[in-house]
Parts: C-alpha cells; structure tokens; sequence
C-alpha cells in the first residue's frame, strides 16, 4: 500500500536563513533541502539569498556559488554542466530537472530545490542511485546476439538506425523515473519508466537477437505493467524524450506476440 | 530499503500537480466514485421493485439537494471516466503520446466530460 506521507525521520522542517552578502542589490531567494548524516536532525530547508548580479544563468550556477561563497558543506552531484551526464538532475520549482539547463529566469519567486523524489537520502541534494542502477543491469542494456560474428560491424539500415531514435539519448539522470507515481508506490518492483525506456532501445535495436528473452523478463504484473501511462515522465524528460511511449511500444509487442 | 536513518525525500509534498497526473488520479478516483454511485443505483433499482413506499423513500432521497449533488457528481464522474477511457485506448494503440497531443487531448477530456454533464442535465431537467 502506498505510504502518501513522509516517514517520521524524514519529515521537513525550517532551516536557517544563512547571512546576505553586503552590498548586493538584486538578490534572490533559494530555499534548499539539507540533511546530514553526521547528526540526528529531521532534514530541514534552508535559505539562501544570492547576489544575482555575479551569478551565471543556471540554477547550477547559483548551486556553485552557494557552495563556493556561502556555505561549503552544500552536498550535490555535478560534473558536465552541459545537460549530457545526469547528475545534477534534482527537483527543482516542484518538477524533476537538470540543474545545468534550468534558467533561474525561468522561476518565479523563489527557487525551491529539493533532491529527487521519494529517494534514500545520502546527503542534501544526493540520492542513493543503487536499486536505480541495479534495476537498469537487470534489463542487460547490451547487445546480445547468437548469430555468428560478422567480419566487419553488424550493419544497420538508414531506417532501422532511426527506431531506436529518441531512445538512445537517454542520459539515465532518473527524473522521470522519480517523477512517476507509480515509481514512487512500487520502486521495489516496477522498473520504472527510464529503465523500460532503455529496455525498449534493445527491443527496438535491429541487431538485437534476444527479443523474446528480453520480453520474457518484463512480462510481469510489476515490472512492466505499473505504468498506467500517467506520462509525468514525458512531461519532466530533461532531454524531451518519451518513456511513456516507450513503454506503450513494450505493451504492444507482448501482445503482438501473442497473436 | 531502508539503510541506517537516511530519510526519504519528499515527493507529493513538493512535486507540481501538472494536468499528466491530475487527470490520471482523478481517472482513478472518478472509478471509484462510480462503483460508489452504482450501489445507489442497485438501491433506486430495489426499491422500485419493492413496492411504493420503499421506491418513494428511494426517490425522496435521491430527489434532495443532497441527492441530486450526488447525482451530478455521478454524472460528471461517469462522462469523465468514460472519455478518458478512450484516451486510455488510443494510448494503448500507441497513439496520441506526444505531450502536446496528450496535453490537448487532456484538456478535450475535460471540456468534454463538463460539456456532456450539462447537456445531461439541462437536458433533463427541460424534458420534466
């Protein structure tokens, strides 16, 4: 049964507001999640107010900034800045993005950041990736064949290249999976829709020769069958791709198969 | 998947509501609603086979201010369900995924399921 409320240890209370840097005149708020293993303290939400005229366009710079001259204990993943790793995906105005390619411009009032939804908390923005990335090993997100070897590359059409379009760029930063409700209510057996995505760029792939195989692991009331195409997850892809069409097309085959 | 005091982040607390999910959760509680509103109808059904003074108590209650609220909430939750149904089936055909397709077939549903709602009563309160 779904648990709608927090847990009691991970209930949010108010934080600090940390000092404002003198002498700055456009300044904005940014309310941030905290939480620390190294104490007992329920998680809390503090406040930071950010010179906006020496800060870059991105959440991610206001993120760098808070760290580098506000308070260095601010715990969050980052590493490309330019939207291609996925790391920095947190919930940021209450829908799951990248901080790399958010405008701060583009919220209004202040900027509320909190990690991704209903995760295990390792610190502040950071959340516990494990089951995500032991769920995606458990779709064997690698090519799998049986016939012999060619001598040269398994070749591909023009038009059997472009299936798996829209697939292949997943960037596996997990906002849409922990945007889903479904997710939330059954992570512990429904895969979720980044994982069906990347299950779906197998099935989809010419030179793939395990399709029924592939199909026999997700034919599962679970695994598959949670997505009740709710499409929070189309809506929140930072890369503007579509799991929940991905997973429509999943659907499809384990019928057609069954004609 | 608990591991030591790690707290779990926030989720509806803090998440948007957006039309996506919306529609989906009230799908679900229109359906639920319905069920409800079917036993009233098993109950009208009974009581007119039961004899007058069960079938005037029946129509007494569904007569009321509250009865009719409930009947219309009955009427709304069952257009609804009904047209989102059938998006429900043109997505598991495949189609209408693109989110400016599911946005605009969202917001028909809705004008839809208040359009046929009005049409219902209107309707029926013009043929008394």
């Amino acid at each position: 049964m779904a648990d709608f409320a927090l847990p009691r240890n991970s209930k949010v209370q108010d934080g600090k507001a940390w000092p404002k840097t003198e002498g700055a005149t456009n300044t904005r708020d940014f309310k941030v999640y905290r939480w620390s293993p190294d104490d007992d303290d329920n998680p809390r939400v503090d406040t930071y107010t950010v010179d906006m005229d020496t800060c870059g366009p991105m959440v991610l710079d206001a993120l760098i900034k808070i760290k580098n001259e506000i308070d260095p204990t601010l715990t969050f993943r980052r590493s490309c800045r330019e939207g291609v790793c996925g790391s920095c995906a947190m919930n940021i105005d209450g829908t799951n993005t990248l901080a790399c390619t958010s405008f701060n411009s583009d919220i209004k009032g202040d900027v509320k950041i909190n990690p991704l939804p209903h995760q295990e908390v390792v610190k502040d923005l950071v959340p516990d990736m494990t089951h995500f990335f032991a769920q995606y090993r458990e779709v064997e997100p690698w090519l799998k064949t049986d016939s012999q070897a060619p001598e040269r590359e398994r070749l591909q059409s023009v038009e059997e290249r472009e299936k798996i379009d829209g697939l292949w760029e997943c960037i596996l930063c997990a906002c849409c999976t922990t945007s889903c409700p479904s997710y939330w209510w059954n992570a512990d057996r429904y895969l979720g829709p980044a994982v069906l995505l990347q299950a779906y760029r197998w099935l989809a792939d010419s030179r793939d020769e395990a399709t029924g195989d592939r199909l026999d692991n997700l034919e599962d009331p679970f695994r598959l069958y949670r997505c009740h195409t709710i499409m929070n997850c189309a809506k929140t892809c930072p890369k503007s791709l579509n799991p929940a069409k991905a997973i429509a097309e999943i659907k499809k085959m384990m019928l057609e198969r069954q004609l | 998947m608990a591991t030591g005091n790690r707290p779990l982040s926030p989720h509806l607390q803090v998440y948007k509501p957006q039309l996506t999910s919306v529609l989906s959760i009230l799908h679900r509680l229109t359906g639920i609603a319905l069920a409800i509103g079917t036993l009233l109808l098993v109950w009208w059904l009974v009581a007119a086979a039961s004899g007058p003074e069960a079938y005037d108590a029946a129509q007494g209650f569904i007569g009321s201010i509250i009865g009719r609220l409930l009947l219309l909430g009955w009427t709304f939750a069952l257009f609804y369900h009904l047209a989102n149904g059938i998006r429900h089936l043109a997505w598991d055909s495949g189609w209408g995924f693109e989110l400016s397709t599911a946005y605009s077939t969202g917001w028909a549903v809705v004008i839809v399921s208040i359009v046929l709602t009005l049409v219902a009563w209107v309707g029926g309160y013009a043929a008394l």
